[in-house]
């Protein structure tokens, strides 16, 4: 079993990095109990300036010789605990079990930017490992000193720096009072992959041995002394107001306390229960608000706006050709819609802070912890340096989920009520309030050459446009009590893919950049990439069937990317590939057995996935199996392969759950889809079999591995519903009745 | 303040009653400090919350505490530590079938539950078996290889 790398994360708020340096001593072996005497909060932890172009930011070196890293990403559930180790202590030659990391803390860890956009390792990792690079530089510089040797003769193993005349020094002696104090080198050499010990080896999660037994502190889990419970009562409609409050309808509810600023009510207790009760029985009255345009309408408003702006994203070849695209009448046309839909995490957004009138601190689950200490220190109306921001798990995320505004609730109960406050959304609250991914309108038109190739392909895309420069998302506690938030809205990057990856002698792709969505947006898991994709390599497979062709050979034939070309070998040969048109020929019966398949190089820069699968439909029902999924990935250099192929079955049964079953469903109120029976998740009972194939290239940069498999996944389930039906199914969910509807 | 006494973890533990229809899950997690049992929906729904009442898997968030009086309540602490894991844990960490790990509590029980049940399992019936129980993260392939390890191991 894995050593228990992670200190309980309960400690973590009340350390100061002067105390997790000197901790070393106190730590015997690895198991890094709470040994460390706990600090009050306040002075002792103001945070100071952590730049990024120091050394000392990232990294620390104890006199016995372990490490402590500070990270500004965190782990979501993806394996980065074991990676920035393994990263880290590569470059240091130190073992992951000497190797404690802190996370997310805006008060320990420099500001990386938030954990988004498979940035993880690519990014965040990258400048760790730049981090650990320079620190080796200088131990070795330092050492080089202390015994009187030049820096060639000597060598950096196990925690130790080694002469060629034996004699040798730990590094942990070689730090001293202020840290290596050096510059980031951004040149420091990297070991040669050919010497890799720790990289790119499937060693286990730390943090998984505590998860499976119950022990894992989760920012739900975590207790502050004197902490109250809170819960915020979200209104009825979107932008109804607060008319009147009867409090007497909790009276009798033991210590129940119900704050109210403008519109936002919310009520704490010490007994949780009590606040979850008094949650559902305060009566409140609000005024009626049908502000919303309700589910059914989300594409005519994509297409009618307003729009804020029209872009041409990408514009190559003979333009000529593209203008000749809408009168001609051979091209082929077709709609892809995408809906709007929730994050969906499993468990609740919750959250603790505590404001005193001196300072305060806020335990988040928050991807951007560092970017959100200036939205709480606006709440609060306090200097950020009064403020300290922990990350402490969540439920998994996928993007910004209700998280950033559980906080918002506790800072601004705590503030109210002077004390601890924990706030628990609801699950109503969360699928309800959660901010969504965005729906997405493409059309797509293309004419093929006499021999079957792309001759002119347009993409025109609807979507909503993220604002520039926004500082965060508006977040829900703060505009219900009418305090200044940000105006705009984020989505993320997501005109990405939305050209073919194969040759054309035209393509053009242009957005039509839609104001403020239906629902609050944010990024979700590959934003835009997931519908584009689907759009895109469903496109590809009604040309390569109105050419007659085999979709596997219709690819291949001119890809020029080699990378690309391999993970399409891979994923054919996995999946026992059949070369021919689509549909098959046959069906037995009344269920119709396809195969399809999809491919994308993510952000057409990074990670390179193919994708394949095999379905049955119930031409009856119109119900769709999944049998099995395969899957070619090449990330390039590849940390850990085990926390890589995690990523990779995560993206591909989330993606099957979001193209199959998901979609926010709502009104001209409020949103209606607020259990897990009405927004569907997939199941157990429906779990494909899953065949992976990761392709490692230790010659190549690191790539992300959090997002690029999901993008394949809808347009490969469509292309095998095309081939077992003949029926191609452009809106997502694919629902067993609107697929029976196509079939009649 | 009246109190309930329920037997968790073979223990005899009293639980301030103050309502007795609180679901058992505020009073393990609140009241008692045993937090592995997890919130997800309140409704039944999800399975984040289950524990084992006289051995069957039992969503804890709908249950209450008045009902539990007399029966015994297995958290997935009771079933093993983090250096001693019950077996079907310590074939979940050998798959590191976790990515956030918040519905893991669910999965973890509900193996258990099945295995007692039914000691050689095919993959079928572990997926039916674990049919109400929801994961966003996608480590449903690993939960079912889990079992089947965690099945494997008591053949031994």
């Amino acid at each position: 079993m894995a050593a228990q790398l992670d200190r309980p994360a309960r400690v973590a708020p009340t350390l100061t990095r002067r105390a997790l340096l000197e901790a070393g001593a106190l730590v015997v072996g690895f198991g890094f109990a709470p040994v460390v005497s706990a600090q009050p909060q306040g002075a002792a932890d103001t945070p100071r300036h952590l730049p990024l172009d120091r050394v000392d930011s990232f990294l620390a070196i104890r006199g016995d010789g372990t490490v402590v890293v500070h990270s500004g990403k965190v782990d979501l559930g993806t394996g980065h605990r074991i990676a920035m180790r393994q990263m880290v202590g590569e470059e240091l030659a130190v073992g992951v079990d000497r190797i404690e990391l802190i996370e997310g803390d805006t008060a320990l860890t420099p500001n990386q930017g938030p954990t988004a956009g498979s940035s993880g390792v690519m990014r965040g990792g990258v400048e760790l490992r730049q981090a650990a690079a320079t620190a080796r530089e200088a131990l070795l510089t330092l050492a080089a000193e202390r015994l009187q040797r030049p820096v060639a003769e000597l060598t950096l193993a196990d925690g130790e720096v080694r002469a060629a005349d034996g004699r040798r020094v730990a590094i942990g002696a070689l730090v001293g009072e202020r840290g290596l104090d050096v510059a980031m080198n951004p040149k420091a050499p990297l070991k040669p992959p050919s010497q890799y010990v720790l990289v790119g080896k499937p060693l286990p999660r730390p943090d998984v041995p505590a998860k499976v037994t119950g022990r894992h502190v989760y920012v739900h889990d975590h207790v502050v002394p004197g902490m109250l419970h809170g819960r915020v009562l979200r209104p009825p409609a979107v932008g109804a107001k607060v008319e009147a409050i009867d409090e007497s309808s909790v009276a009798a509810l033991p210590g129940v306390r119900v704050v109210r600023i403008a519109d936002f009510v919310g009520v704490v207790a010490g007994d949780e229960w009590a606040a979850v009760r008094a949650a559902r029985e305060l009566k409140v009255r609000w005024s009626t608000s049908t502000t919303l345009i309700g589910h059914d309408a989300v594409i005519d408003w994509a297409r009618t706006g307003p729009f804020v702006a029209e872009e041409v994203i990408v514009a190559k070849g003979d333009g000529q050709r593209i203008a000749a695209l809408a009168s001609a009448t051979d091209a082929i046309r077709a709609t892809y819609s995408w809906p709007i839909q929730s994050h969906g995490s499993i468990g609740p957004s919750c959250a603790v802070a505590d404001v005193r009138a001196d300072g305060g601190t806020v335990w988040t689950a928050s991807q951007a912890s560092h970017r959100f200490l200036a939205t709480f220190a606006a709440l609060v109306d306090m200097p950020r340096a009064r403020l300290r921001v922990v990350y402490l798990d969540g439920a998994g995320c996928y993007g910004m989920n209700g998280h950033d505004d559980a906080a918002a609730d506790a800072v601004l109960l705590s503030k109210a009520v002077g004390k601890p406050v924990r706030v628990q959304w609801s699950r109503e609250d969360e699928l309800g309030w959660d901010p969504k991914g965005p729906p997405q309108l493409l059309e797509l038109q293309a004419t093929l050459t006499g021999d079957g190739r792309i001759d002119a392909w347009a993409t025109e895309m609807w979507v909503p446009r993220a604002t520039a420069n926004l500082e965060w998302v508006p977040l829900l506690a703060p505009l219900a009590a009418g305090m200044r938030q940000p105006v705009g809205q984020s989505v993320g990057l997501v005109s990405q893919n939305g050209d073919p990856p194969y040759p054309a002698n035209a393509i053009k792709v242009s957005a039509h950049w839609l104001g403020p969505a239906p629902l609050r947006p944010s990024n979700i898991r590959a934003p835009g990439k997931v519908a584009n994709c689907f759009a895109v390599e469903s496109f590809v497979d009604e040309l390569a069937a109105k050419a007659k062709l085999d979709p596997l050979a219709f690819r291949l034939r001119d890809l020029a990317s080699p990378r690309g070309a391999e993970v399409l070998r891979r994923v054919a040969q996995l999946i026992g590939w059949q070369a021919r048109p689509s549909p098959a020929a046959t069906s037995r019966g009344n269920l119709a057995a396809g195969r399809g398949l999809a491919y994308i190089h993510y952000k057409n820069s990074e990670t390179y996935v193919a994708l394949a699968m095999e379905v049955e439909v119930d031409r009856g029902s119109g119900e769709i199996a999944v049998r099995r999924v395969c899957c070619a990935h090449d990330c390039g250099l590849m940390i850990n392969p085990d926390a890589v192929r995690a990523q990779v079955e995560g993206n591909i049964l989330q993606t099957l759950s979001r193209t199959l079953y998901e979609e926010t469903t709502f009104d001209r109120a409020r949103v209606t889809s607020v259990d897990w029976a009405s927004y569907r998740l997939l199941r157990f009972p429906a779990v494909p079999r899953l065949e992976i194939a990761l392709i490692d290239r230790p010659d190549q940069p690191p790539l992300g591995a959090g997002e690029a498999a999901a993008s394949p996944v809808p347009a490969a389930l469509a292309n095998a519903v095309f081939d077992a039906t003949g029926v191609r199914l452009r809106s997502v969910p694919f629902s067993a009745a609107k697929l029976k509807a196509l079939l009649a | 303040m009246p109190t309930i006494t329920i037997n968790v973890n073979g223990s005899a533990r009293a639980v301030d009653a103050w309502d007795p229809e609180m679901p058992l899950l505020y009073a393990l997690r609140s009241q008692l400090g045993l937090r592995a049992a997890k919130f997800g929906c309140g409704l039944g729904q999800c399975g984040a919350c289950t524990v084992l009442v006289d051995d069957a898997p039992v969503r804890s968030c709908t249950l209450a505490l008045k009902d539990v009086a007399g029966r015994r309540v297995v958290t997935a602490e009771g079933l093993g530590t983090i250096e001693r894991p019950h077996p079907v844990q310590a074939a979940f960490i050998v798959e590191q079938a976790a990515q956030c790990g918040y519905c893991t509590n669910g999965m973890v029980m509900g193996a258990v539950a099945l295995l007692g049940r039914v000691p050689r399992p095919t993959r079928e019936q572990a997926q039916q078996a674990l049919a109400g129980n929801l994961c966003r993260c996608g480590s449903h392939d690993r939960v079912l290889r889990a079992v089947q390890r965690a099945a494997d191991a008591s053949r031994t």
